[in-house]
Parts: structure tokens; C-alpha cells; sequence
């Protein structure tokens, strides 16, 4: 039996993901043409590499289909509820990072704040008749947040893509996605609330929980655990 | 945990016999839709219950749930019979994700009794309890119960403006916003509530991006002179934050309680009439034969759970396990009923129970 080590299958993700394990002594390769979804392993025996979307990675780590996977902290604490009992953190690699934020629009000169965002919201939804809506497309980690701070009367409503535009559109009043840098925040004229972040993302290197550790895998992970220099 | 060594025959079994004797009580039996419009029931309970219940999608009626409780199908549906008073009783499933507590089981069945009556609140509180004390009664359990109706009526109270008691109001079922705000209005906040204001001017001095979203100018200078006002506004005075947080803090058998909350309403007069119903409740309590003397009282208690209470609240719990949920919960919801009418008023009071619960207790299978 072999581990396998799901990575993310392109972009700055994969090739920070490939430098990271190189410098630690492991080669990982992608075979075949460039845009093909296969890859192997150097410098270690027993591990086989999975080439996932990013997004794909925490579902297929809390299935047990993969053994180790490398994906957003993000990603995993939104989309696996308990996630914590199907996976463990093994690792943040120190890239990737980004802020899941919640923004309003700059003209909000009264909000800076989330006090100040759950006291607008009680007034919109007394003057529009429907709760606030904040577009965004991490439901989970966003609602534990709200909740967590007492923030009411708002709701929110999915958004996939091109977030920072909803507001314009009409279609939600503010937004919580990921940001790196703030410029496409900046050039939608929406503010980052001040604070902590509901939550700060970087890549990370998870293991499954669920997925059939053989002895033989367990003697391949202590050997990778080693190269890595992890601790137990 | 799941209560997965006992049947769903059995559980169903147990649940008819306790609304058969919920009818034998003088309720009428009633069923309701298991798919429900979620419109209604996101605008009344929010977030919380999106996150909750099962939502789904049907293209000609938009988005529906499965049903997270009998509570609000039970009002509208009494609302269209108009009968008056009333008693209804009622089994079946309810369905929420268990995302905290993995382990509960997200469908089980309920078992509830309702009682739309406003001809003598605290005697329909009491005839409430009452029942399912008797029905409860050979299980041992502890029986907890509170007043949500105090608190509010010591916000009402409250010498400072109306905006601050309606903040106040809204975040009754969030304690921790309710304690921040509750030191943002008193003199400990008073450096923060000008902190705020000067923060709002040094933004309007800087601002100059383009108005953008459905939250108008107007709206935005509105909150601006509601700062202002707080900012200058004397804070909520420290004789009025103590009475208040000896409220809260009140935990103790009912008597007791009710003496402390005289005492209290010597200082605090709007607590009154409050006091009285709680009074009167004890008294109905009572004369339908419950051990008054020994009940636990909890002004805090049903905050954080009971979201639509806002008044009586109660619930029975099996003893030494804090990590199970309760084997019955129930309150008066009288803010929901007035909401779900369109501002008619039907004061209500019920509870529901859990037969899975009841049968785990009696063969001590947890």
C-alpha cells in the first residue's frame, strides 16, 4: 500500500506547494504533458501523488480517499463541519496566506466596526423590511463568527464570484471573502472591518483521519514525518 | 448521543401515548406540513436556522425547509381557524443539522401541547408545566426555570433613552452583546461612546468615495446622530447596572427568588407588575399541586436556547448529564404569535418533549 498526497492540481498553490516539499529533500513531479493531472514522488518510497483542485482536497481528506493533502486552512474549517475530528494539522506551509474579511462600502462612515455593523443592521432591516445581506461564498465560517460576536437581523446570501461587485449591484448591502493584498476591496470602494479577521488562512498540510492506516503506511508517515521535521 | 438502541417504532409508539394523553387533557390534535415555505420562518429566527435546518430549493415555490419545529406551522395554522382560546397537542419529526454536537441525532421525533388562552396567563403557564411535570414525574428529573419577561421589563425601565433600552431589548438572547452594551451605557463606556463619535467625524472628514448599495445617505447620517447622541447622553446611572446585574444574577428556588425581586422592585418600580405575574404564576403553580418551595428559578435562564421566549421559560433535564439535550423545553412566546399576526395579539404559552429522551431515561440506557 502507498499514501497518497493530495496537492493542488495548479497555479502559484502547486508551485509553492512543489518548492516547499523540495526544500525539505521530497521531489515532487508532475508527469506527462503540463496541463496532465499526474505526478510522482521523489526521494522518498511509498507516498503516491494526487493532483485535486484545491477546493476538492478537504472533502477527499475527510472521505479518507487520500492519506495527506495540502489546502487553504479556509477551506477545510468551511467546508468540514468537526473538521477536526476527520483531520489533523500537520503542517502550515507559510504561503497562501489570505484574511477572510468582511467589508462595507467606504461611504458606511459610521461603520468601522462590527458593534457597529450589528447596530446598522437592526436599522436597515427596521427601514427595508428584510435583514441585511452580506454576499459570500464561506457560509459556515462566517455564520460562526456573526454568532459568536452577537451580530443580528443579517443574512447571507451565496455569491460564487466577483463578490466585491454585489454591493453595487444591489444584490447585498456587504461581503466576506478572502483577501490578500485589499486591492480589489479598494477598487469596489468597500472597507475591511477593523479587528481580527474572521478568519486567517494560509496553505496548510492536513492529515486524514478517516482514511486505512496500514502499518506500513504508518512507517512510510514517520519517515516523512522525519524529512519534514514534524513533530508527533 | 443518538438514542440508537431504542426502535423508532418504540419512540413513535411512546409518542403517541403522550399525545393521546395531551388529548385526554382537553387539547385537539393537530398535524402540520413536514416542508415548509422558509421564508417565514428565516425572516422570524435568521441566520441561526438557515444554518440549522435542511433547506432546499423547488423551482415553482422558491425555498423550502424541512420543518425545524411545530412552533410556527402550530401558530399560523391556529391563526386561520380563529378559535379562541385553544389547546392543541401533536407528534412528529423535526429535522435539524447538529453541527456542534455530531453526535445528536439531526431527526427526531417531538411530542408538544400548546395553549392559546389569554384569559389568565399565569394559569395557562402554570396548567403548561403542570402537565408536563405529572407526565414527567417518575423520571427524576430536574426541572429548571426562568422568566425572560423580568429582564425585559427592568430594560423597559431603564432611566436613559429609548434607542440604548431598544439595543438593550434586541440583544436580551445574546448575553455577551447584552454585557457589552450594558458597559458601553454605563460610565465605564462613556470614554468609548465619544471614542466612537470622534472615530464616525475623523471618517466623514476623510470620506470621499461614491455612495454605493441600497443603504442610503440618509440612513448613514441617521446612525452618525444617534452616536452623537449617545456620546453626549449621561450613562446609564450604577444604582440602575447593579439592580440589573442582581437580576441576572438571580438563581434560586422560586420563593427566594421572589423576595429578592420585591426587594429589588423597591428600587426598580417597572419590574412590577413583572414581579406580579411571576407572583401569580407561582400561585397557579401551586394550586395545580407543584412543589413551588423546592422549583429552581434562573432569570438567565433560556437566554441563550430559547431564541422566540419572552416570558415563562422551562425545561427538564436528566440529572448529572449536561451532554444530553433536554427531555422537554417550552415558554411563552407572545412576541412570535404577535409577529406571526400582523400585530394581533394571541398570547401563547407550550412545550415540547422528546419521547426517545423519555424512554432512554426510564431503562437508563444513556
Amino acid at each position: 500500500m502507498t499514501i497518497k498526497l493530495g496537492i493542488p492540481s495548479k497555479g502559484r498553490l502547486m508551485d509553492k506547494t512543489f518548492d516547499w516539499f523540495a526544500a525539505r529533500g521530497i521531489t515532487l513531479k508532475q508527469t506527462g504533458a503540463e496541463r496532465e493531472y499526474s505526478g510522482v514522488v521523489e526521494g522518498m518510497e511509498g507516498i503516491e501523488l494526487v493532483l485535486l483542485s484545491a477546493s476538492e482536497i478537504p472533502r477527499e481528506l475527510a472521505a479518507g480517499r487520500i492519506h495527506l493533502g495540502v489546502t487553504g486552512s479556509d477551506l477545510v474549517r468551511d467546508k468540514l463541519v468537526g473538521w477536526d475530528r476527520k483531520l489533523g494539522e500537520l503542517a502550515p506551509m507559510g504561503f497562501g496566506h489570505a484574511d477572510l474579511i468582511i467589508a462595507v462600502p467606504k461611504a458606511w462612515v459610521d461603520v468601522d466596526t462590527l458593534d457597529d455593523l450589528d447596530a446598522a443592521a437592526a436599522a436597515f432591516r427596521a427601514r427595508h423590511g428584510f435583514r441585511m445581506r452580506i454576499a459570500t461564498k464561506y457560509h459556515h465560517l462566517v455564520h460562526e463568527f456573526l454568532k459568536a460576536h452577537g451580530v443580528a437581523d443579517y443574512q447571507l446570501v451565496d455569491s460564487q464570484g466577483a463578490t466585491e461587485g454585489t454591493v453595487k449591484n444591489l444584490t447585498a448591502e456587504a461581503v466576506a471573502d478572502i483577501t490578500s493584498t485589499g486591492d480589489t476591496l479598494r477598487a469596489n470602494h468597500l472597507k475591511v472591518l477593523s479587528g481580527e479577521p474572521v478568519h486567517k488562512s494560509q496553505a496548510t498540510l492536513f492529515k486524514s483521519r478517516t482514511a486505512p492506516w496500514l502499518d506500513e503506511d504508518r512507517l512510510v508517515m514517520s519517515e516523512l514525518k522525519n524529512k519534514l521535521e514534524l513533530g508527533d | 448521543m443518538p438514542v440508537t438502541s431504542i426502535s423508532k417504532s418504540r419512540v413513535q409508539a411512546e409518542a403517541a401515548r403522550l399525545k393521546a394523553y395531551f388529548e385526554s387533557q382537553g387539547a385537539l390534535g393537530v398535524e402540520t406540513d413536514i416542508l415548509l415555505p422558509a421564508e417565514v420562518l428565516l425572516d422570524l429566527y435568521g441566520e441561526d436556522i438557515r444554518h440549522r435546518a435542511y433547506v432546499t430549493s423547488d423551482p415553482a415555490r422558491g425555498e423550502m425547509m424541512l420543518r425545524p419545529d411545530f412552533t410556527v406551522p402550530v401558530v399560523q395554522m391556529h391563526m386561520d381557524s380563529g378559535a379562541d382560546p385553544a389547546r392543541y397537542t401533536y407528534a412528529g419529526e423535526v429535522f435539524r443539522k447538529q453541527d456542534d454536537m455530531l453526535d445528536r441525532d439531526p431527526e427526531y421525533i417531538q411530542v408538544g401541547y400548546e395553549v392559546f388562552d389569554g384569559n389568565n396567563p399565569a394559569a395557562a403557564d402554570a396548567e403548561v408545566f403542570a402537565l408536563f411535570s405529572n407526565v414527567l414525574a417518575p423520571l427524576g428529573l430536574r426541572a429548571a426555570t426562568g422568566d425572560i419577561g423580568i429582564l425585559m421589563a427592568a430594560v423597559r425601565g431603564l432611566n436613559t433613552t429609548q434607542a440604548r433600552r431598544n439595543a438593550l431589548l434586541r440583544h436580551i438572547w445574546r448575553p455577551r452583546r447584552f454585557r457589552s452594551l450594558m458597559n458601553r451605557f454605563s460610565d465605564k463606556g462613556t470614554e468609548i461612546r465619544e471614542e466612537n463619535f470622534a472615530r464616525v467625524r475623523a471618517n466623514m472628514a476623510a470620506q470621499n468615495a461614491p455612495a454605493i448599495g441600497l443603504r442610503t445617505e440618509t440612513e448613514i447620517l441617521d446612525r452618525v446622530m444617534a452616536l452623537s447622541t449617545d456620546a453626549s447622553e449621561k450613562p446609564i446611572s450604577s444604582g440602575e447596572i447593579e439592580l440589573l446585574n442582581d437580576i441576572l444574577s438571580l438563581k434560586e428556588t422560586l420563593p427566594n427568588v421572589l423576595s429578592a425581586l420585591r426587594d429589588i422592585a423597591v428600587d426598580m418600580e417597572a419590574i412590577l407588575p413583572a414581579v406580579n405575574q411571576l407572583r401569580a404564576r407561582v400561585d397557579a403553580l401551586d394550586a395545580r399541586g407543584v412543589d413551588v418551595e423546592n422549583l429552581e428559578f434562573e432569570t438567565s435562564y433560556g437566554r441563550t436556547s430559547m431564541e422566540y421566549y419572552d416570558g415563562f421559560v422551562f425545561g427538564f433535564y436528566a440529572e448529572g448529564r449536561a451532554d444530553l439535550p433536554p427531555v422537554a423545553t417550552g415558554g411563552r412566546y407572545d412576541a412570535l404569535c404577535s409577529v406571526l399576526g400582523q400585530g394581533r395579539s394571541i398570547p401563547a404559552v407550550g412545550g415540547v418533549m422528546r419521547p426517545a429522551m423519555i424512554l432512554a431515561v426510564q431503562e437508563d440506557v444513556l
